[in-house]
């Protein structure tokens, strides 16, 4: 009997038996509904990806004001556009580590100031060219000039010199960095014809689909590229529509008008995963929610003030409520489980008396104001509402001012001493790290000035032993955790949902949106 | 000159003068604006280095003043410049997205308008019974209720459970007119149903001011039925309040869709707006408040043109 229903749910997944017939069968069988889904869903993916059809993607995140610029991408529909008509020297592989795309090879010198990236021969662009190593420095050039806007130009700005090397590129670097192949794989640093120098916006690039129409923030079309080089674009076709409306997206899934959506509501994510024809899913991701502190501003540049705030927030209360347990606790460190090279450390739980042990110490009085808005994080408001109570309960008063979206990020955000905010994550802790906590870094949005932390940053950036670069980060992590202004309750998940009409679906790399951006190409229309 | 150009002439160079002083406050209001459109465009991932190059580039300092008779210059021969964000020529990204807010408000029209009137003419033949009272208690319900309320319940009856129409009102050069009117079917329903109210109270209003009039007696005495006389005597005399209510309803079909368009994820002028407002892209936001004003304006100004040819006594002043 057994076989049968493994014959039928392979008839199933190749199509020449419909679902419903397959499942009637099934209960007829003495299969509950639930068993019979997971062996058809089983059989579907063992049966592998299938070519052809169309696949739609209904995404947040497009704006009429965006462009095809590579180096100006800002959002997720951006990023999966970019996947499909451009492609990086090298990408980030699944179990973490670094893979080819258009290098087929990489090696570093023994100081890991030197790396020289092998091209994959005979890969050419959209338009017929050939992609030469000359095309790779002026790509790397462009992300890094003096009047460049590229949004990769922080990542870039270590490195000294890139030179072509017959089908070979060289990178020299300022100073040692053991991540600089993670940093390549920056989304921004798409290889473009002479470096993109001529129509940076023109969407010619060796990947996997061609730009049909682009609409900006409305409506994308790709068509697969024949002469693709690699395994990647089941679909023949790409659509990709642009639906900000968090109902208006999940209506389009339910009604079949797109088959994948990214950023389902937490509060209805449940609700959605309840439709049968559709499956959510939840990638643990680094992106995390903050309340951040300066450090250098009274009252917080006071240690146990810090201290007091830090233990009198209810962590686990804030993954419940605000993101409806699509998501796990913070340990204030931005550093979590989607990173290489993590250690856990001790997990700090809400503890009234402590924070009001700090408080003493501290000897702060009165009231500590925090700044909140709706777009600093969703649900950011409710969640300063959780705080206030939670720190009520410890004797520590927090007033919360509610300000404008609009200016957010300009005004308050990296401006007033204490605030909520929000932070994608980053590939490794190195970038994170340099990006956020470095004594000089632009964005060092909670004043955090450790000389002893900068120093560790560097010296892990050039160790290439990597159990002695797992301690170093645990160790910096720690020195946040007790030290810096930030206070991380919680790391949200990328909650995605696809109907039964594609499948392929798998979390991928951790910490990364709709499979690391290539759900569009990985993903297959079913038969 | 005849009296009737003179008035007509008074009225279109008032219209003039109006947009003229509404461009004075379309720019005024936008410069004021806080927030800097550099920060904006660039957003949480700006370098201090990126935010200098752009703001050079953008060249956001020259005097007000100077700024303001260059756009309006340009904007009298059609040009509205070049958006900040995407380099693009305004004129040219606004008029595919201007078509496509005219397309969805003239259709909601041909729906609306029609079946507004006629609601309200049925209402008056059945006065104070029982489809009179529907009417109102329907036109007034959907009226009441905020129109993405109305648009989400909608989408979950009609595009999500039934799968009537779609829920995603995307259209684009490659459909067909039916393709087309297919996907804003519900946008247009949503549409029909906040506008009616307004549209169908007016003219009930009207026709039923116009009834108490002795000559809608006379003509009820020489033996016409209750539909002629409303058709061929009581209508003509309250057509004038009546393209009034019309041509307000017309305007904000046009420039009131902003919230219809996201939620139904049109591609018109609303969304492309607010993209833009969130951006601080300042010469886009001026170019769609000039075009939603002069929008305004012009339909004002026929409405008032329709009133005056209509009535005699206007058409002929002492």
């Amino acid at each position: 009997m057994n076989r049968h229903m493994q014959y039928l749910a392979s008839q199933a997944a190749a199509g020449k038996l419909s679902r419903r017939d397959f499942l009637g069968k099934a209960a007829a069988l003495g299969f509950t509904a639930v068993s019979a889904n997971l062996l058809l869903s089983s059989a579907a993916k063992a049966a592998g990806p299938q070519k052809g059809g169309t696949i739609r993607l209904g995404l947040q995140g497009g704006s009429t004001t965006d462009s095809l610029d590579p180096a100006l991408v800002t959002n997720t529909v951006g990023l999966m556009v970019t996947r499909l008509w451009g492609e990086t020297l090298v990408e980030l592989a699944d179990d973490g580590g670094i893979e080819g795309k258009l290098a087929e090879s990489y090696e570093a010198s023994a100081d890991a100031k030197t790396w020289t990236f092998k091209l994959r021969s005979g890969v050419t662009y959209s338009n017929g060219q050939n992609v030469t190593a000359d095309d790779v420095v002026k790509t790397m050039e462009r992300h890094s000039g003096e009047d460049t806007k590229s949004g990769a130009l922080g990542i870039m700005r270590g490195i000294k010199d890139v030179r072509a090397d017959g089908d070979s590129v060289v990178f020299e670097l300022d100073s040692p960095n053991a991540d600089l192949p993670y940093l390549l794989a920056d989304y921004h640093l798409i290889i473009q014809p002479n470096g993109g120098n001529d129509d940076p916006a023109a969407a010619i690039g060796t990947g996997p689909y061609i730009m049909k129409s682009s609409d900006m923030g409305v409506r994308f079309v790709a068509e697969k590229n024949p002469n693709y080089w690699g395994d990647l674009g089941n679909a023949d076709t790409v659509e990709i529509i642009v639906i900000n409306d968090d109902t208006a997206r999940v209506a389009a899934l339910q009604s079949g008008q797109v088959d994948v959506i990214d950023r389902v509501p937490p509060r209805t994510a449940k609700l959605v995963d309840r439709a049968p024809n559709i499956t959510v899913h939840s990638t643990s991701a680094a992106g995390h929610y903050v309340f951040i502190m300066h450090c250098d501003t009274a009252p917080f540049d006071n240690n146990d003030l810090r201290m007091a705030l830090k233990y009198g927030i209810n962590r686990q209360e804030m993954v419940d409520k605000i993101l409806n347990g699509y998501g796990t606790v913070g340990n204030d460190t931005p550093i979590n489980a989607s990173y290489p090279m993590y250690t856990e450390l001790e997990q700090r739980e809400f503890d009234p008396d402590k924070a009001m042990f700090h408080l003493k110490k501290s000897g702060h009085d009165g009231a500590i104001l925090l700044r909140t808005s709706d777009n600093s994080f969703p649900g950011a408001p409710d969640a300063s509402a959780l705080f206030q109570q939670s720190l009520n309960s410890a004797g520590i008063k927090l007033d919360v001012k509610r300000e404008p979206n609009d200016g957010y990020w300009s005004e308050v955000w990296n401006a007033k001493p204490f605030c909520t905010s929000y932070w994608g994550g980053r590939p490794t802790q190195d970038q994170m790290f340099t990006t956020a906590y470095l004594s000089t870094a632009d964005w060092n949005d909670t004043r955090f000035k450790n000389d002893q932390f900068d120093q560790m940053l560097v010296a892990a950036r050039g160790e290439l032993d990597v159990a002695k670069r797992t301690q170093m980060y645990a160790d910096m992590s720690t020195i946040l955790r007790d030290e810096g202004g930030l206070i991380c309750p919680m790391f949200n998940d990328f909650v995605e949902a696809t109907t039964d009409k594609v499948d392929g679906f798998v979390e991928g790399i951790p910490g990364q949106v709709l499979m690391n951006g290539y759900a569009a190409s990985k993903l297959w229309v079913k038969a | 000159m005849s009296p009737i150009v003179k008035l007509l002439a008074q009225r279109i160079a008032l219209s003039l003068l109006l947009l003229l002083l509404i461009s004075i406050v379309i720019f005024a209001g936008t410069i004021v604006l806080p927030g800097d459109v550099a920060q904006s465009i660039l957003g949480q991932s700006a370098t201090p280095e990126a935010l200098a190059n752009l703001r050079a580039e953008l060249g956001v300092n020259d005097p007000p003043v100077e700024r303001y008779f260059a756009w309006l210059f340009g904007a009298m021969q059609g040009d509205l410049g070049t958006a900040l964000t995407s380099g693009q020529d305004i004129a040219q990204a606004l008029s595919s997205r201007f078509w496509n807010t005219l397309f969805l408000a003239f259709w909601a029209a041909v729906v609306a308008v029609p079946l507004a009137i006629f609601l309200g003419l049925l209402a008056v033949r059945f006065k104070d019974r029982w489809p009179d009272k529907m009417i109102s208690a329907v036109t007034l319900a959907s009226i009441s209720i905020p129109e993405f309320l109305i648009g989400y319940v909608l989408m979950y009856f009609i595009a999500v459970q039934l799968r009537w129409f779609p829920s995603v009102a995307m259209i684009n050069d490659s459909m067909s007119l039916f393709e087309k009117l297919n996907a804003i079917a519900l946008p247009i329903a949503v549409l029909t149903l906040v506008v009616l109210a307004h549209m169908m109270r007016m003219t009930r209003a009207a026709i039923l001011n116009v009834m108490q009039s002795a000559y809608i007696e006379t003509a009820e005495l020489k033996g016409l039925n209750a539909f002629q006389v409303i058709y061929r005597h009581a209508f003509p005399n309250a057509i004038a309040p009546i393209v009034n209510v019309v041509m307000l309803n017309l305007a904000y079909l046009v420039v009131g869709v902003v919230v219809i368009e996201v939620v139904f994820v049109y591609p018109g002028m609303g969304q492309y707006l607010v993209d833009h407002v969130s951006k601080r892209d300042v010469p886009v936001v001026q170019a769609c408040g000039l075009i939603f004003a002069a929008v305004y304006i012009g339909l004002n100004m026929i409405a008032d043109i329709v009133a005056i040819l209509s009535n005699p006594r206007l058409r002929h002043p002492k």
